[in-house]
């Protein structure tokens, strides 16, 4: 789950990280008002949950309050990566002496949390792992000790040379590193943690991504997501418990799992069409996620024709057929259905399809075919 | 012969009370595979079916059964500390079903049961089959026939489907194994291939993966260095839109974006024979036995 920078910044403040002050505003009326507060230049920065805001002109200074309600008014008309801006944290600007990057993922070859650190922050990280990769240092972290003082230390005399720097570094290293561990994140970091003209030490910005199977047991977390920032079908899905992800195409694909998802829609490619979705309805097969599935697929007004591939193991076919019977009476369908089941209670599937006027092939790359025919008018092969 | 399970298996069921884990343990059973007890704590000298004896805890459960295996199906809140109890009680081979496992508790798990010796396979994974021997897991043992053709795959319904179309066109397995999808799992590619590798009954080794990571990379070049047996693979994602599942940071770690096209040249480059739809794994596993 993506959070907002404000949001990170409340859970690193907690942690003692310092971090200049900050408030969010929904209008500019709010932002013009939070600037006079502040009585200084601010910056007003786009909450969404994208990554290059500044370049997309959802990051902007401000000399004054009635330029940062200007601004904001910008900034909160902004569409960015397909998201609506519809809040933005105004804080005040600060001067920077120096910009640094710090942060922790989960990395799958070493099996650990490693840290990253380099002194060339403020900018994409990836690019500069791309074209200097010797300016980034990367630690892994022994999980049954977490990070130590020493290790914080290394890392922050990767960063800095002054003891009056080193020091405050480590701590935010180390309250960095219990930020992570005890909200159940995948990602942290604070890009760029700068030095100030006087030679403090602060985190200017702030990102956390929590693992989406540690929500069950952090209500107070998960209470944080944002429901108006995400994409309003994947929020329907999540709620269903299906996984979905939009794409560009016209073949809607309804698959059981999340690899054979991913080899439905790249058998769509290879028959001439294109994938609208990545679509997993999950192990268990309750019709009412059927129905929901179809249900977001048919609002996208670009599928052309919808593909149901479903291999039974767990997920019993006789369910998804009921599933499939049921939303159509519900509300018909515009558009061509191609169904493609096998494995679990197939013939009683079969047999609830036929009663229904409906029928479905058993081979995955005929239903494929026909589908991609189906979409494009018969255009592809 | 087959890798990891045979007909001398004898298994524990964590969770064997649950919906899911209840279930499975009769599949397994009709199956054929020796379910020699279960665990679910305060149900101790229950009997599960009439049959399978029930232990609080599977210390007691190995003492009494001399269980060399355990599947867990518990749910993901108590997966962590079930693999860590299979692990303390000596179990040398533990499968981990359930899907939901926090990655962070997973840091803590995969030191703690390597350190006790013992192979994890998953978590989030649907187990293994030999066929005709034993199942571990959720495979439906209907669409696999015996045979030479050992099978490692990262996902679940993807290596149904794959198995499904090697049964119709008559080549069967040895032992198909789903390591999981998760981003920390026990067992990788090489453990298999290596395992494939040693299996006097493997002759040929299909490989099913997904996007993300650099397994697949580095399980291609451990083929080309230490394999014989001819392997052939293919790669699910290939139309996945890049950044969606991974951070950007995951990325750099890795020293890649471990995109489809990536692990499908790292294949090609090592010997792997690419198989551009799932019924291509066919064609490539006749040739490469002829």
């Amino acid at each position: 789950m993506n959070i907002h920078e404000y949001q990170a910044k409340e859970i690193f403040r907690k942690y003692g990280i310092p971090i200049p002050p900050g408030e969010v505003a929904t209008t500019p009326e709010e932002a013009e008002a939070i600037a006079r507060k502040f009585g200084s230049t601010v910056v007003v920065k786009a909450q969404v949950h994208a990554g290059g805001r500044g370049k997309a002109g959802g990051v902007k200074l401000a000399k004054n309050p009635a330029e940062a309600g200007k601004v904001a008014a910008q900034i909160l008309k902004l569409t960015i990566k397909g998201l609506p801006v519809q809040k933005v944290l105004v804080t005040p600007a600060a001067d920077i002496a120096s910009e640094a990057y710090v942060g922790i993922i989960v990395d799958r070859a070493s099996k650990r949390a490693v840290f990253m650190a380099s002194p060339a922050g403020g900018i994409d990280i990836e690019e500069v792992a791309a074209k200097t990769p010797d300016k980034i240092l990367r630690h892994a972290i022994d999980p049954r000790y977490g990070l130590q003082m020493f290790e914080a230390m290394q890392l922050a005399f990767f960063l800095y040379s002054d003891m009056k720097q080193v020091r405050p570094a480590a701590k935010i290293l180390l309250q960095l590193y219990k930020a992570f561990s005890e909200n159940g994140g995948s990602l942290a970091e604070i890009n760029p943690l700068v030095t100030t003209p006087a030679g403090d030490v602060v985190a200017l910005d702030a990102k956390m991504v929590i693992d989406d199977n540690e929500l069950d047991r952090r209500p107070d977390i998960a209470a944080m997501r944002d429901e108006s920032a995400e994409n309003p079908s994947e929020v329907e899905a999540r709620k269903a418990n299906l996984t979905f992800i939009k794409l560009e195409g016209n073949v809607g694909c309804v698959v059981n799992g999340a690899g054979l998802a991913m080899a439905t829609m790249d058998l769509v490619k290879y028959y001439g069409g294109e994938p609208a979705n990545f679509l997993d309805i999950g192990g268990s097969s309750n019709p009412e996620k059927v129905v929901a599935a179809l249900r977001i697929i048919t609002s996208d007004p670009s599928v052309k024709a919808i593909l149901f591939n479903i291999f039974g193991g767990i997920t019993r076919t006789d369910d998804v057929a009921n599933g499939i019977v049921t939303a159509i009476k519900q509300s018909p369908l515009k558009v061509p259905l191609v169904i493609r089941l096998t494995g679990t209670n197939e013939e009683i599937a079969l047999k609830i399809l036929k009663e229904n006027g409906l029928s479905a092939m058993t081979d995955m790359d005929e239903a494929v075919k026909k589908a991609v025919a189906l979409a494009t008018g018969g255009k592809a092969a | 012969m087959s890798t990891f399970i045979d007909k001398s298996t004898r298994l524990l069921v964590q969770g064997i009370t649950g919906r899911d884990g209840g279930f499975h343990t009769k599949q397994m059973i009709e199956y054929g595979t020796q379910v020699v007890g279960g665990v679910t704590p305060g149900k101790g000298g229950q009997k599960f079916d009439d049959k399978v004896p029930i232990f609080n805890t599977v210390a007691e459960a190995v003492k009494q059964t001399g269980a060399n295996a355990t599947v867990i199906y518990v749910p993901p809140p108590f997966a962590a500390d079930a693999m860590m109890e299979a692990a303390d009680a000596g179990i040398p081979f533990i499968v981990c079903i359930t899907e939901g496992v926090p990655v962070l508790d997973m840091t803590r798990v995969y030191p703690y049961v390597k350190e006790r010796g013992s192979r994890l396979l998953g978590p989030n994974c649907p187990g293994l089959i030999s066929p005709g021997q034993s199942k571990v897991g959720i495979i439906p043992g209907r669409i696999c026939i015996p045979g030479n053709v050992g099978l490692v795959s990262r996902s679940g319904t993807l290596t149904y489907e794959v198995v499904y179309q090697m049964t119709r066109a008559k080549i069967g397995q040895t032992t198909c194994v789903g390591i999981g999808g998760d981003p920390i799992n026990g067992t990788n590619f090489i453990d298999c291939l290596d395992a494939f590798e040693k299996d006097p009954a493997t002759t040929a080794v299909v490989m099913i993966g997904e996007i993300g990571g650099t397994d697949e990379q580095e399980a291609a070049r451990f083929v080309r260095e230490k394999m014989k047996k001819p392997v052939v693979g293919f790669i699910a994602g290939q139309t996945a839109p890049p950044g969606r599942r991974m951070g950007h940071a995951g990325a750099i770690i890795s020293g890649s974006a471990g995109t489809a096209a990536e692990k499908m040249q790292a294949f090609e480059e090592n010997g792997v024979g690419v198989a551009k739809r799932p019924i291509d794994v066919v064609d490539l596993l006749k040739r490469a036995m002829r």
